[in-house]
Parts: C-alpha cells; structure tokens; sequence
C-alpha cells in the first residue's frame, strides 16, 4: 500500500495483441488484475462484436450448468467448492467441456424418465393391489346369494322381476378429499340401483410426482342394469378415479392380487436399479460440475474483454487499450510476453498520451480500506486530487467520540470490535451470509478506533455510564466555603440548594488536570457550565477543521499547476475564514485566559460583541474584552468583505487575462504545449488553468473552450458557497455539542430510572441481590439497544455528515471514477 | 484538596503527545504505509491535545460554582474534612 496521499499515476496503454496469443494473454491479464480495459467498439451492438459466437457457445454452456445444479440441488446433495487454480481453458478445451456436459445432462434426462415412469406404473399396481386386497365384505356377500353358497344373504333382494338380473361391480380407488363427492353424486344419480362401499387405506401411498405421501380411498360399488354401468363409469370417469378389473370369483382375486404383487416387487427392485445408476451419474456431475463452472466463467470474461479490443487493419492483431498504474508497466509487459512467447509470437504495449481524465487508483490494506470507502462514498476523487482518507482515519473516530463520549459505552464498543479483529480470519466469520453482521464485520477497524477515541473523550467529560469519578482530588473544597460563609449543619437543613462561590479564598483551588472537575455531576447546575464548555469547544473544533480543508486546498492547486488559485482564491478564504470565525475562536480562548470570578457580575459576553461586530454597533453595558477591542474588529470585518470581491473576481480576470495573452502570441505557445504533452505526461495531461470540472485537456482546445460567463458564474457559485457556507458549517459544527448532550441525558436517565431505584432497594442483603438480576439486565439491554446501537448510530451519521459536507466542500471535488480492473476474483467462489 | 495549576499538567500532557508524535515517528520502519502511520499519529497528537486543553482552558477561571443540594454539601463538608485531616493534620 503506498501513500494515500492522492491517487497513483494511471496511464493509458495501447496493447498489440496477436490472434494466436490474443487469447492467452488476456487471460493472464485476468489472473493478474492489472488492467482495465477500454471499450474500443462502443459504437457496435452485442451482436455484431467479433467473438460473439463464442460468448453465446459460454452462454448455452452455462444453460445446461444451471440445469446440472438445480437436478442435484433436488437430489439433496451438495456441490463441492473448486480446489485449486484453474485458468480459463484455451478455446479447443470449450468443446470437450461442452460434450460431456452434454452426454452428462442428456443421461440425467433419461434417467429422471425412467425413475418417473416406473414411479407411475408402481404406484397404479399398488392401488390395484390394495382395490384387491380391501374387504368389502356385505358386498361380496351378496354377489354369492345368487350362487351355492352356505352364507345366508345379508341384503334382501328386491323382489319380483329384478331378481334375475347380475349383479356387476366396479372396483377403483379416488382421492381421499373427492370421495364424500363420489359418493353423494353416485346416489343422487343411481339411487337405489348401487350399492357403494367405501374404505380407506390403511397406509398412505407416495405420489409418484410430488413424492408427498396420500391415503386413497377405495371403493367397491355394486349395481344392476346396463344404464347404470355406464351412469357409474362416466361419473368415475370425471372424479379421475383409478378403476380397476373386479373379477367375482373370490379365487381369481387372490390369484390376481398374488401375480400384481410379483409384479411390483419385481418393479421396485427395477427402481432400485434406477436409482443407484441416477446416484452415480449425480456423482459424476458433482466432480465435474465446480471446476467447468469456474473454467467456462473465466472463458466468458476473456470472451467478452476481447469483444472490446479493435481489429486491426492487417487481421493480424488485436489493439486493446486499457488503463494501468505506472508502476505495474514492468509487471504488465513482462505478463505479456511470457504468456505471447508460448505461442512464439510477441505481445507489445506501450504508453499512450491520453485526453481523458483517467481512473483513480488508491491501493488500500484492510485497515485503510473502511475509511477509503467512506470517502468514495460520498465521491471517489478526481484523478490525482488530495485525498482525504489520511487524515479521516482519526478525525472521524474523533468527532464520533466527541458526540458519544463516555468510557464505559466506549469501552463495550472497543471490546466488540476488538473481538471481531482478532477472529478475523476464522473461516466461520468470513462465510456468515447475514448481510447486517458482514456491515459491521467490514467496519470492524473503524469500530476499533471509535472506542477507542470514546473512552478517550469519556475521560475528559469524566463519565463513565453517565457516573463521574474522580482519579485526581476535585478542585473545589465545601469545606473551606462552608467554613468561610457560615454553613452550620442547621443552615444546611433550612436551605436546599446552596452555591460554591469561586470569589470565596479556598474554595476553587485550581483546574481539574485531566478534563472536566468531578463535583460538577453533583451539581444541580451542571448543564449550565457544560453547555458552554461543549459550545465553545464545538466552535473550536469546527473552526479548526473547516481551516485544515482549505489548507488541503493548497496542495490541490500546486499540483494541478494553477498557482493563481494560491493568492486569489486560498489566501481570500482563510483571511474570510480566520478573520471572522478565528477571532471568535480568539474570543473565547481571551476571556477563558483573563475573565475570572473576581469579574463575574460584570463578564462581557462574546455572543453580543460578536454581533455588534457585524452590525458595528455599541453596547454600553458589555464591557470590552481588551483595549481598542472596536478598532480591531472593525479592522477584521472590512478585511473579510474586502476579501469577497477578490474572491469573485480574481481568478475569472487573471484566466481572461492569459487568454488574451496567449492568444497575441499562438505559435510560440503551441509548440512549447506540444513538447510538454509528449514527455511523460504527469501533471500536464491534467487541467491547466481551467476552473471548469473536467479536468484535462491540450492547450489548444482550452483556448476554444474558455468562455467568460461560464468562468464568472461558476466563480459567483463558488464565493456564495464558500461566504454563506462559513457562516452556516461553522454553525452546524455546534451538532457536536447538540449529540454529546443528549448522549449525557440519555445515559443519566438510564442509570436514575433503572439502576439508581435497584440499588437502592431494601437494606436486607437476599432483597436487593435477587432484586438487582432483572434490574441489571433491563439497564443492560436498554445501554445497548438505545445508548450503543441507536446513539452509536446516529453519532456515526452525523460525524460522516460533517466530514462530507463541512470538511470536503472546502478542497474535494469528488468527481472521479475508479480504476477497476479486469480480473477474475469477481468470479472466482 | 491539593491545589492544582495549569503549568504541571501542561507539561505532561505536552510532553507525552510530543513524544508520541514527534519521537516515536522516527522510529517507524521505512515500509510502504510509513507516511500513512505518521499521518495518523500526527494527526491524533494533535486532536487529543487540542480536546484537552480545550477541556482545561474552559474551567481555569470560572465564573460560578457548582449550585449543591443541601446533603451533598454536608456530606462533602464533613467527608473531606475528615479526610484532610488524615492526611495533613490541619483542616482547611
């Protein structure tokens, strides 16, 4: 990881790739990760690139792969993870790949065909099977009354010519939830001419589709006549009723039932078969399936990053251009001719001048990586502008750990993050899929540093779960103030509330060393001094931030070559800046030094004279700070106006002022560009003298392009945005003060309302101990739910808020794009 | 109840940051994120000592007490009396 100071060098290279070895070495480029390929055939649709047949050859390759997965995903079996490297195939492998998927998933087909058909005829012999076997006792009964038989008859016929008639009979199974139907339909149709019996089976059969398991419902009816035969099978018919051959003879039954159970016992061994040979082809696919998946991937990429390289004139080669970091040329080239020199042909590139802006490229280690992308957030940087990423590691820790100071809840946060650190490689944590767990996983560094500065920040606002403590003795005695103002035990019992009065000797005996003085969370009064303190320090802070940004300006415009920018646009801001919101930062550090308790009753107060300052008024009754206070604030706000028009104006005359100059003198100029263009083109590719955003352009072209008005206008946007803007980010930094505060509150509230009552439950030691468990674990849950999660989370936003908006606003355009190379780790699982 | 300044305390925590910063920068290794490191350490230098003077700054001359209730100031009263007199003999 280098510098992340700004964006690495990234220039454009024209690669001469021969048909042979085009493939291979865009190959290579793609285990490498060096490249990022231009697109040389935008103008050209889909369908008419070069490759395209070879792409749609991968496409219906990865058809079947899907086909493949879903038919052992079904099965319940699991695809290995690919072993190993594996580089994308040379082009003549694709056919081997593409037959034995083929013969693989065709096999498959046929197989899954078979299994399903002897399914369906096993399951037809058990239905007929279990028709068979079911007793339908009083019906068989009286098919024998017409026959020799002992059984005296259980249903009376009914008399007179009827009794001659056969009795026949149809046997069949239906569906459970059809059968009450059947049976209603059967007597409303062919009433007194049926007789039907219905009985369910004992065990359930499994469907031979769905495979779910189903009690079938068997039926036996009974009737006379020819038109009622008919009547009953059409009605069987429309319930999808399996019917089956009913043979009278109670012989013949059994020898039919005997031969259909041969008959399936003889197909479920067949299906056994069947399905040992469908597990072993699964097998197979699960040995080929990983690797070819990852190859034919790969294969597709190569396919599609040549789909964008230009054919050249000869047909001999193909000419790619693409983006690369100037420090990855050697490895470039060196990947190039190993991977040309198989083929015994040379591949080639070389660095070409470019017009366009080119990728941003800032290489980042896992720790640096969080904070990078919470700036390319908001925007990734222009090519080679200052990056803010450096200086954002600690001052976005910071400024959260302003809003959420307090040591115990940073402390809690320090150890989550720190716990996820330390099992970062455990391949159990990396593989979780739970998509809030991998937010916080990715931001595991950032957490790290944010406890870390909140217990720091904890410290000097001297709470720890909202309760103060005191390392160092507090530097205010009750002692030596009741001693010198007469504070009996009886005048304590008569008044309520009394006040330390510092003007009293010996009773504020210095500074509390290390940040804020103990007995004020004891104090009645506390919000009043630390509203002040945190309001002041808010200002302080955001004064100092806002200030640092236009700082960063600076080396933004050094290098971009535009100097002019120095005196006419950074030195107006910070003299805008410094003189207004630096002296009200001078204020209040002046009357922390020299205001004490002695003048208190007559204390001046900064936010009047801050205001009279910009109204040039007087007020008698606010005594000045120092002498000549007025002359010199006057001095400093006809200063910060007079830098608004410099500001306006400046750097839209000097630009028109050089144009003109160039134009007088065009042939001259000219050459000097040209020879400056043809070197290695480091920051003179990039903007030279233009305002405008697109950064970039030859000399000639500039001089077509600069437009007056544009110029003004944008210069006019600029100055509103950067005067208003002072006025109101410095003003939006007080969120700082807003956040700590109701973080205080917050955490206060918790501990009065909750823990305070349960430790103060009962003197008996069994009460307060049993008490204690719930209590304890709502004040924890609540701790981390409310104050941990939903503060954490709100201090979070409102610190990226202010380093998007208030810190970038003064130096970072953000409007670049990134270098994203062609590479396989996409693709590989 | 010792009486504190603001010279000690300044010292110290000057002192402790400067080293931090200053010294320890150059004793990083020369590899490729030295700048990145020494940007941080800069940069954290000079945050935590701004908070903290900051901090210190804004109760060096106050202009009002601390407002008690009537039992905290009795305890206080009686505690830390007992508890110079243990420590010094004397009670303010």
């Amino acid at each position: 990881m280098g510098s992340m100071f700004r964006s690495e060098e990234v220039a454009l290279v024209q690669l001469f790739l021969p048909t042979a070895a085009a493939y291979t070495c865009v190959s290579q480029l793609g285990e490498l990760g060096l490249v990022e390929f231009r697109d040389l055939n935008a103008s050209v649709s889909a369908f008419q690139r070069r490759f395209v047949v070879d792409v749609r050859r991968c496409e219906e390759l990865e058809k079947t792969f899907t086909f493949l997965q879903e038919e052992v995903r079904r099965a319940g079996l699991v695809l290995p993870r690919p072993e190993g490297r594996l580089p994308a195939p040379p082009p003549r492998d694709l056919l081997r790949i593409q037959e034995e998927t083929e013969r693989l998933a065709q096999e498959l087909r046929d197989v899954r065909g078979n299994q399903q058909s002897l399914r369906v005829q096993l399951h037809q012999l058990q239905l007929h099977a279990a028709v068979l076997g079911q007793g339908h006792g009083p019906q068989l009964a009286t098919a024998h009354t017409y026959g020799a038989s002992e059984r005296t008859p259980l249903l009376q016929a009914p008399g007179g010519p009827h009794q001659d008639l056969r009795v026949n009979f149809v046997a069949g199974a239906v569906e459970p939830h059809k059968a009450p139907a059947l049976e209603r339909l059967l007597w409303r149709a062919c009433r007194g001419f049926l007789i039907a019996s219905f009985s369910e089976l004992e065990r359930p059969l499994e469907h031979p589709v769905t495979g779910e398991p189903a009690t079938w419902m068997t039926f036996l009816i009974s009737y006379w006549g020819e038109q009622i035969g008919q009547k009953i099978r059409k009605i069987t018919d429309c319930f999808h009723c399996h019917v089956f051959p009913f043979l009278e003879q109670e012989e013949a039954r059994r020898a039919a039932l005997q031969q259909l159970q041969q008959q399936s016992q003889e197909m479920q061994e067949v299906l056994g078969e069947t399905e040992r040979f469908l597990s072993q082809v699964l097998g197979r696919v699960q040995q080929l399936l990983p690797p070819a998946q990852v190859q034919v991937r790969k294969m597709k990429a190569v396919y599609l990053a040549l789909n964008q390289c230009s054919v050249s004139t000869t047909h001999k080669c193909l000419i790619a251009e693409a983006w690369c970091a100037t420090r990855d040329l050697p490895a470039l080239q060196e990947a190039l001719r190993d991977s040309s020199a198989e083929e015994g042909v040379s591949a080639v590139a070389h660095r070409i001048p470019s017009r366009d802006m080119p990728p941003t490229l800032i290489r980042t280690n896992r720790f640096t990586a969080s904070f990078q992308g919470i700036v390319d957030s908001y925007g990734v940087g222009r090519y080679q502008e200052v990056n803010p990423a450096p200086y954002t590691i600690i001052t976005f820790p910071f400024l959260f750990a302003v809003m959420f100071g307090d040591v115990g809840h940073g402390l809690l946060m320090f150890l989550f993050a720190l716990a996820m650190v330390l099992a970062e490689n455990r391949p159990a944590v990396k593989a979780a899929q739970n998509e809030i767990w991998q937010t916080f996983f990715g931001g595991r560094y950032l957490l790290l540093l944010m406890g870390l500065f909140s217990v720091y920040t904890g410290f000097i606002y001297n709470e720890c779960f909202s309760r103060a403590s005191s390392i160092f003795p507090s530097g205010w005695s009750v002692a030596a103030m009741a001693n010198q103002s007469g504070w009996s035990d009886a005048f304590l019992a008569q008044h309520t509330m009394l006040t330390l009065d510092p003007n009293v000797t010996g009773v504020f005996l210095g500074p509390y060393p290390f940040g804020i003085d103990p007995i004020w969370s004891l104090a009645a009064n506390h919000l009043s001094f630390l509203n002040s303190f945190k309001m002041k320090m808010s200002v302080i802070l955001g004064v100092v931030h806002m200030a640092f940004g236009v700082v960063l300006g600076v080396f933004n415009h050094m290098h971009f070559g535009q100097r002019h920018r120095l005196l006419l646009e950074t030195l107006p801001e910070l003299t805008f800046l410094l003189g207004l919101f630096g002296y009200l930062v001078f204020l209040v550090i002046y009357k922390w030094l020299h205001v004490s308790a002695a003048s208190a009753a007559s204390a001046p107060s900064i936010l009047i004279h801050f205001i009279n300052m910009f109204l040039f008024s007087h007020s008698p009754t606010n005594r000045p700070l120092y002498p000549q206070q007025e002359v010199v604030q006057a001095m400093l706000v006809v200063l910060a106006l007079a830098m608004v028009p410099v500001l306006l104006l400046g750097t839209p005359l000097h630009l028109l002022c050089r144009h003109r100059r160039r134009r007088r003198r065009p042939t001259g100029r000219k050459q000097e560009d040209k020879a400056g263009l043809l070197g290695l083109p480091d920051a003179s590719v990039n903007g030279w003298g233009s305002d405008e955003e697109k950064a970039g352009g030859l000399e000639d072209e500039q001089e077509a392009e600069l437009v007056p008005s544009e110029v003004f206008m944008h210069q006019a946007i600029h100055t509103i945005e950067f005067c208003l803007g002072c006025i109101s980010n410095t003003a939006s930094y007080l969120r700082l003060w807003a956040l700590s505060l109701a973080h205080a509150q917050l955490s206060e509230v918790l501990w009065a309302m909750v823990m305070r009552i349960g430790l103060g439950l009962g003197r008996e030691v069994g009460v307060a101990a049993v008490v204690l468990v719930p209590i304890f674990a709502a004040f924890a849950v609540m701790t981390v739910a409310i104050l941990l999660v939903m503060e954490g989370l709100s201090a979070f936003l409102h610190a990226l808020r202010l380093h998007w908006v208030e810190f970038q606003n003064k130096f970072y355009s953000g409007t670049g794009y990134k270098l994203s190379p062609f590479t396989f780790a996409a693709t590989d699982d | 109840m010792a009486h504190h300044g603001l010279t000690v305390p300044l010292i110290v925590i000057s002192v402790f940051w400067g080293f931090l910063s200053f010294f320890v920068s150059w004793f990083i290794p020369k590899s490729l994120s030295r700048v990145v490191i020494i940007t941080i350490l800069v940069t954290c230098s000079i945050c935590c000592c701004l908070f903290w003077l900051i901090a210190i700054l804004s109760h060096l001359n106050p202009l009002f007490g601390p407002q008690l209730k009537n039992e905290t100031s009795w305890y206080l009263k009686h505690h830390f009396l007992e508890e110079e007199d243990m420590l010094y003999g004397t009670s303010r």
